[in-house]
């Protein structure tokens, strides 16, 4: 039987590769909002996995607002970006004080 | 339940592969639909987890919503993906080191505190198995006790939805729009106007 260690161990190495996508893709955007992306569904798969193995349903719903708040972000996230590229015609984050408010 | 384990190993290992191809990937349209595989195998392991419906929410909105949106906007930009990837090999070793040691800490908490651990208490250690179904559970517990939270959830998709179109809505000049307002004011004595047209003439 799988234990519970093994769903909190796999979201700690899903939430290491959404950070070390942070930290190595620096200059891409889309790559970066995928990373939170990733960081997001780590937390969901704890969420889950402590809410089926605790057997309260309480962790489902957190796990739903998790999931909307993720599809807010990467909606706003995205148009922030075609707003960035067609302003300075590039996505480097290094530049993204340009934009100015 | 050999075969519970297996699926678990399976599931868990391809969501891993594909979330480290996710930020390796040369081809920003690659990561992209390793992100989608991510997402499907997470998917799968919600299943075995017993959460039927947010499996099927996760693939209904990342895969048919999030993931597209990202595929869109990814193909729709004319990007020079070469030039972002500077600095990524440079970043590497220590990225990597920085890693490891992130993983190996998680892994020591989550394998050593096992004596003040909330979950250790007579229930066994398995996902339980309830005679009502998932959906129906999240929906009798939704709508009555964390009923302000899902319409703070509707509030919170709202304001993003707004946000989004008037982030990217551009004014260009030279559209010819309705006016709705000087459509409406307009009767018989402006809309029409009489000319006498001469014979063999035009206007």
């Amino acid at each position: 039987m799988i234990a519970l260690e093994h769903y909190l161990f796999l979201g700690a190495i899903i939430f290491t590769l959404g950070v070390l996508g942070i930290f190595l893709n620096k200059k891409n955007l889309i790559i970066i909002l995928m990373s939170i992306e990733l960081i997001l569904l780590s937390v969901n798969i704890n969420f889950i996995a402590f809410s089926a193995y605790i057997n309260d349903i309480s962790g489902q719903i957190f796990a739903m607002l998790t999931l909307t708040v993720a599809a807010a972000e990467a909606a706003i996230g995205l148009a922030i970006l075609v707003v960035f590229f067609r302003n300075l015609g590039s996505i480097e984050v290094n530049k993204i004080n340009q934009l100015k408010g | 339940m050999v075969l519970y384990s297996l699926t678990f190993y399976l599931f868990s290992s391809v969501a891993v592969l594909s979330a480290l191809m996710v930020i390796s990937a040369k081809n920003p349209v690659h990561s992209v639909l390793f992100l989608i595989l991510s997402f499907v195998n997470a998917s799968g392991l919600f299943v075995l987890l017993g959460a039927e419906f947010l499996a099927m929410i996760l693939v209904v909105v990342y895969v048919g919503a999030v993931a597209v949106l990202f595929l869109f906007v990814v193909m729709m930009l004319d990007i020079n993906f070469v030039k972002l990837r500077e600095g990524f090999l440079q970043y590497l070793p220590f990225g990597a080191l920085l890693g490891i040691v992130l993983v190996i800490e998680l892994g020591i908490l989550f394998l050593t505190d096992r004596s003040s651990n909330i979950y250790n208490n007579q229930t066994p250690l398995q996902p339980i198995v309830n005679e009502v179904e998932n959906t129906k559970m999240i929906g009798q517990i939704l709508y009555t006790e964390y009923f302000y939270l899902f319409q703070i959830c509707g509030i919170i998709l709202l304001v993003a939805m707004i946000g989004s179109i008037t982030l990217t809505l551009r004014d260009k000049g030279g559209v010819k729009r309705q006016n709705i307002d000087s459509q409406n004011t307009v009767d018989a004595s402006t809309a029409i106007e009489k000319k006498k047209v001469k014979i063999g003439e035009g206007i």
